[in-house]
């Protein structure tokens, strides 16, 4: 490993270009330092366009059972369909298109997949920093509490759930919800506590500071780049779990399905020989989850205080 | 230390009773064992009698109660499905579980901080690109359909490797695994990468976000200027800092490893635990269910307060103990 | 010299060759389901009973097509109207050598009976008779009334030593202890959640198997069976997914070997409440329910098109289905056909019973259960919703399923309104299925127990109730034939399809497909 490429690396930030700089600027200018990481925007960018506008853009609408027909099950890409309009990745084992049922389904995964993800990084980061923070018995509960959640498997909570509620993209929602926020919650904490006894905490403290001020405003910023990193794989992770939870059959209604529905549909018929089942959705959600954490990669090189290039 | 140790034990055990409590009465909102295990030709009759031979027919509270007396004295109670103690059949199937768990944790850190230190170190280089950009498929297909592709590429088209189950085991040492014999081993390549690609991708971005940062920090700025070797650097200074998360991350991941493999061991056809886990729940099989779970608890509260206690070994700064703010 | 050494050595290799070939035949089947225990008594739960068979014997045996054929016992018959009398096969020892007589049998009616935490026994069969030992080779056994089908339930459950069974509990027979059966196999090993390995009984009374061991091998995940079926790591998987077979068939190394079961899948609907809690008016309100009127049951029944559930939902392999049981199969009628599709009859109907624009309707069903169940549910939810029947489909895992679909509603009555379930006729004919789903539920008598819909018909519970108390054999036929004629017409229940069982071995092995869904090594035959 030669010492001078390592050097570039420690040398600061080269100078701007001349004029003033918008803290605004300077994040567009760092972020699209890398062709790659602008490339996966891009493309992220239009597959949520493409989930918004699905109703628009899909010949058929796959959730609609009087326009789904048990008759054109399984067809190859680029049979036609009775209805007039090309298959164009072919039709599921239900008869839907699977274009259209991709598109659809995008919007699902994408929802529960942000949606949740967010809502558990939010919990569990405010639980994890008042852990670290405050210690003692709040330190405790909460951590005890972290520790019932994650011995609790996930398949056990959406039974759970589906039996007392039904199912729904909600209940679902609840279910990845209860299952990751303690992710985060012990992430968070483990940084935490390492950050609270340095230097600028002390010094917070002295100044008077209020407890919300320096856990918001000092801590957590510096917890950023590891709560990054398990935020964006928790939430690829979720739409892989959310896929494993239809696959068990405790997952969304099958009629409506997201797009981990459809793979896990599309499993069963892998070895058939009808590929395309289960390849194509396979292949949309891998580009949707590559190009979330590229997006991410960079988001956290580029927001992380203590990454100052 | 000790008494940081002994009191997070004894939180423990209020973990382990509440956990408890969550499972009886959670099982038993989601359906009735009997609907799954009575014969379909059974008459009403027959179904109150068996209802009655599993301890059924009494209300919620006082079964759970009479699970907590027999608690005490070690007995988990009987599976509904096999007749035979839970703790057993729990046990029975821990060593192969443990086998693919730490199989599985070991490629995660040999090939996982690696190259998460390389990509670090030098984020611009091709190779570390590649690096990341291969981690992001380890955890973005789910587990069973890697899993069923495996299959199909090494056993099915390639023929190299056995398609599912578990190997002959040996005795080594007094252990008795399937670690120890070549046969074992081929069983065991295809789950326990399965199970490992997840860990591996996120070995590979903890390691390498950390190492970005170190890299910039004071410290390493004065080591180099101190003329350090650059191995000297690298492995004692900077490693030791970023560890934390990696340890963090790891401890609780193989937690998950040894709880959770549910759906590798399906697909694999592996005889453990995970595999008991997800019949019994599919099943209703509540002492099961209430006996896994359980130790499961034990199992994470152990490891998080090794976890906890190897802070404060790499970490001076982490005080245990009386930290109040 | 040389000459007579190369015939030597070729006689030798021959040698070698044959008897490699005689000594070392060995098969390793992969299951779709794990039995649960040894002990063939612990739990009346089909992987378990088909388990049973290769260690232990039972009175009655039945063949691939669920015929009656001697077992332990050589003959049969009801000496008076209430006693039936089975001789003993004699000359049967005991896995350890020591002598099967009529001892043996009297002790298993009370095990099999009394198993300590038995989920499930053989009660069903076995409550209301008494074994009586007249001779060391011949048993009466009693009831209080009439019972035409004490063979079918004495083919149940298998018969155990009094000598291990005394003090044996399920433990002994899982660690191979009391395992001591008469059976074609000798328990070898049992590695819980992995494999169960048998050994031929050389001293078998009967055609002995072709395997010298056999390994039972549970793997539940389909595609995982069908894969380690290609990888060859097993002889012969169970339970072919139907979505493979076309391809399998292609696969030059292996067969498929195929039969029909004895499980027909069908709606229940609801006949009894008036508000149905899953029927609901077009704008959501609630509606006097429809599915009590006989014409919009019969205008569901023909909106569904049942060529295209086997077709396209099933890959062809089921058969589509007018009655209880396939054709063959005792107490069928022969009259009833399977109900053609007419979507525009079916609309007539509708308007006929005053719903011309149709209704809400939620249809439940398992997704673990039955081959393609959830999907199933999903083409009828898509025909029904052509006619006009707004259809919404629900469907969850059987551990939440059956239980709601039994007693989830109020005062444990059943929850759903239109539900897809199966019945396989354990007994191979047609008293069962028309005993549990057709006739009226009545708790204290045994009847009815998995009538969801709540069919109740004074006219067909009549005709079973005397089915059940006929000895003769052609009046027995006829009475259920006539019960199940007049259920269909009512359309008690609307049968979808008969599931078709697929095997698939490796070539030169072939598998007597058995309607009882079995898997079993003594049927696996080198062609």
């Amino acid at each position: 490993m030669s010492v001078t490429e390592d050097k570039a690396a420690l040398i600061v930030r080269k100078p701007a270009a001349a004029g003033v700089e918008t803290p605004f600027m300077r994040f567009r200018s760092d972020f699209t330092d890398s062709w790659v990481a602008t490339a996966a925007l891009a493309v992220l960018c239009l597959i949520i366009l493409i989930a918004v506008f699905a109703p628009l853009i899909a010949p058929q609408n796959p959730y609609d059972l009087g326009q789904v027909d048990i008759m054109e099950s399984r067809q190859p890409p680029g049979s036609r369909s009775f209805q007039g309009y090309i298959f164009l990745l072919g039709s599921d084992g239900a008869g839907r298109d699977l274009f259209s049922a991709i598109l659809y389904g995008l919007r699902i995964s994408l929802s529960v997949g942000a949606m949740s993800g967010v809502i558990a990084l939010a919990i569990g980061s405010t639980v994890g920093l008042a852990a670290a923070y405050l210690g003692g018995r709040t330190e405790a509960f909460i951590m005890r509490v972290v520790d019932i959640q994650l011995s609790f498997p996930a398949i056990l909570i959406a039974l759970m759930l589906l039996a007392v509620f039904g199912k729904g993209v909600d209940k679902i929602m609840i279910a990845l919800v209860t299952v990751q926020w303690a992710y985060y919650a012990r992430t968070v904490r483990s940084s935490a506590l390492v950050e609270r006894s340095k230097e600028y905490v002390e010094a917070a403290n002295c100044l008077g500071l209020s407890h919300k001020r320096i856990l918001f405003r000092h801590i957590l910023p510096n917890c950023l780049a590891p709560l990054i990193v398990v935020g964006t794989v928790q939430t690829a992770h979720a739409i892989a779990l959310e896929a494993t939870l239809s696959f068990l059959g405790v997952g969304l209604p099958q009629t409506e399905p997201s797009l981990g529905l459809l793979i896990s549909n599309g499993f069963e018929y892998m070895l058939s020989g009808r590929y395309w089942i289960s390849f194509f959705p396979g292949i949309a959600l891998l580009v949707t989850i590559v190009s979330i954490n590229l997006v991410g990669d960079q988001l956290r090189d580029v927001l992380n205080p203590r990454l100052q290039r | 230390m000790t008494a940081f140790a002994i009191r997070r034990l004894m939180q423990s055990a209020i973990v382990v009773l509440v956990m408890s409590v969550i499972v009886f009465f959670g099982v038993n909102i989601v359906g009735d064992p009997v609907d799954m295990l009575i014969n379909p030709e059974a008459d009403q009759e027959d179904i109150e009698i068996a209802i009655r031979a599993l301890g059924l027919d009494k209300p919620i509270g006082e079964q759970y109660l009479f699970f907590l007396k027999n608690a005490f004295s070690g007995n988990l109670g009987k599976s509904f499905i096999f007749g035979e103690p839970a703790l057993q059949l729990i046990l029975q199937r821990m060593p192969a579980t443990m086998e693919l768990a730490l199989a599985a944790l070991f490629m995660a850190i040999v090939l996982g901080i690696p190259l998460g230190l390389y990509a670090g170190l030098r984020p611009h280089s091709p190779f570390s690109r590649i690096t990341m950009a291969t981690s992001i498929l380890g955890f973005s297909l789910p587990t069973f359909w890697v899993g069923l592709m495996m299959i199909m590429v090494f056993a099915v088209m390639l023929g190299w490797l056995p398609s599912t189950g578990r190997g002959d085991e040996a005795t080594f040492l007094g252990v008795t695994s399937s670690l120890f014999t070549m046969n074992g081993l081929s069983h065991m390549v295809m789950p326990a990468l399965n199970l490992a690609l997840l860990k591996i991708s996120l070995v590979i971005r903890l390691t390498r976000a950390g190492t970005r940062e170190a890299v910039l920090q004071d410290y390493i700025k004065f080591a180099r200027a101190k003329g350090l070797r650059q191995s000297r650097i690298i492995f004692v200074h900077l490693l030791k800092n970023i560890l934390i998360p990696v340890i963090t991350v790891l401890g609780l991941e193989f937690g998950g490893l040894i709880a959770f493999s549910v759906v590798t061991e399906t697909i694999f056809a592996w005889p453990g635990m995970g595999k008991l886990l997800i019949d019994s729940i599919q099943q209703l099989d509540r002492p099961v269910i209430v006996a896994y779970l359980i130790i499961i608890v034990l199992i994470f509260v152990v490891l998080n307060l090794i976890v906890d206690i190897m802070y404060s070994v790499l970490d001076p700064r982490v005080r245990l103990g009386d930290r109040k703010a | 010299m040389s000459r007579f050494r190369i015939v030597l050595a070729v006689a030798v290799a021959a040698m070698v060759a044959f008897s490699t070939g005689a000594f070392a035949k060995s098969i390793k089947i992969g299951l779709a389901s794990e039995p649960t225990s040894i002990d063939p008594h612990f739990h009346n739960l089909s992987p378990n009973n088909a388990l049973a068979r290769h260690i232990f014997d039972r009175l009655v045996h039945t063949d691939s097509n669920q015929k009656l054929v001697p077992g332990l016992a050589e003959s049969w018959k009801a000496v008076d109207d209430t006693t039936w009398e089975f001789k003993l096969r004699k000359g049967v020892k005991w896995h350890d050598g020591s002598p099967f007589t009529a001892d043996d049998v009297v002790f298993t009616f009370g095990r099999a009976v009394s198993v300590p935490n038995s989920p499930s026994g053989f009660g069903t069969y076995i409550k209301g008779k008494t074994a009586v030992k007249v001779d060391d080779f011949t048993v009466h056994i009693k009831t209080a009334k009439p019972y035409p089908l004490m063979p079918n339930d004495i083919s149940t459950f298998s018969i155990v030593s009094k000598k291990y069974g005394a003090t044996a509990k399920t433990e002994d027979y899982n660690s191979g202890k009391a395992a001591i059966g008469t059976g074609p196999f000798k328990f070898k090993e049992y590695v819980p959640g992995d494999r169960f390995v048998f050994v031929r009984n050389e001293d078998y009374w009967g055609k002995k198997p072709e395997w010298d061991t056999v390994t039972l091998k549970p793997i539940k995940s389909p595609p995982s069976r069908v894969a380690a079926m290609l990888a060859g790591d097993v002889d012969m998987i169970a339970q072919v997914p139907t979505i493979d077979i076309e391809r399998l068939k292609k696969e030059p190394k292996l067969s498929l070997s195929q039969g029909v079961s004895n499980r027909v899948i069908y709606l229940h609907l609801d006949h009894q409440r008036d508000n149905s809690p899953f029927v609901k008016a077009k704008d959501g309100g609630d509606i006097k329910n429809p599915l009590k009127d006989v014409r919009v049951r019969r205008a569901i029944s023909k909106a569904i098109n049942r060529d295209a559930i086997v077709d396209r939902v099933m890959e062809g392999i089921a058969i589509k289905a007018g009655q209880l049981l396939p054709e063959g199969f005792f107490g069928v009628s022969p009259n009833l056909k399977p109900v053609a599709y007419d979507p525009e009859g079916a609309k007539k109907l509708l308007a006929e019973a005053g719903v011309p624009d149709g209704f809400k309707l939620t249809i439940h069903g398992p997704n673990d259960r039955y081959i393609n169940d959830a999907k199933i549910v999903e083409a009828i939810a898509q025909m029904l919703t052509r006619i006009g029947i707004k259809t919404e489909v629900v469907t969850m895992p059987r551990s939440v399923y059956f239980k709601r679909a039994s007693r989830g509603g109020p005062d444990k009555t059943p929850e759903f309104s239109f539900i897809l379930v199966g019945w396989g006729a354990g007994s191979g004919e047609a008293s069962s299925p028309l005993k549990s789903l057709i006739h009226t539920y009545d708790k204290s008598r045994g009847f009815g127990a998995s009538n969801r819909g709540r069919y109740s018909n004074s006219q067909v519970d009549k005709l079973i109730e005397d089915a059940l108390a006929t000895v003769d054999d052609a009046k027995r036929q006829d009475l259920l034939a006539k019960a199940t004629e007049i259920a269909i017409g009512d359309v008690a229940i609307i049968p979808l399809h008969y599931q078709v069982n697929t095997w698939a071995t490796r070539k030169g092995l072939k598998y007597r497909a058995r309607t009882d869904e079995a898997t079993v090594a003594m049927d696996v035959v080198s062609e």
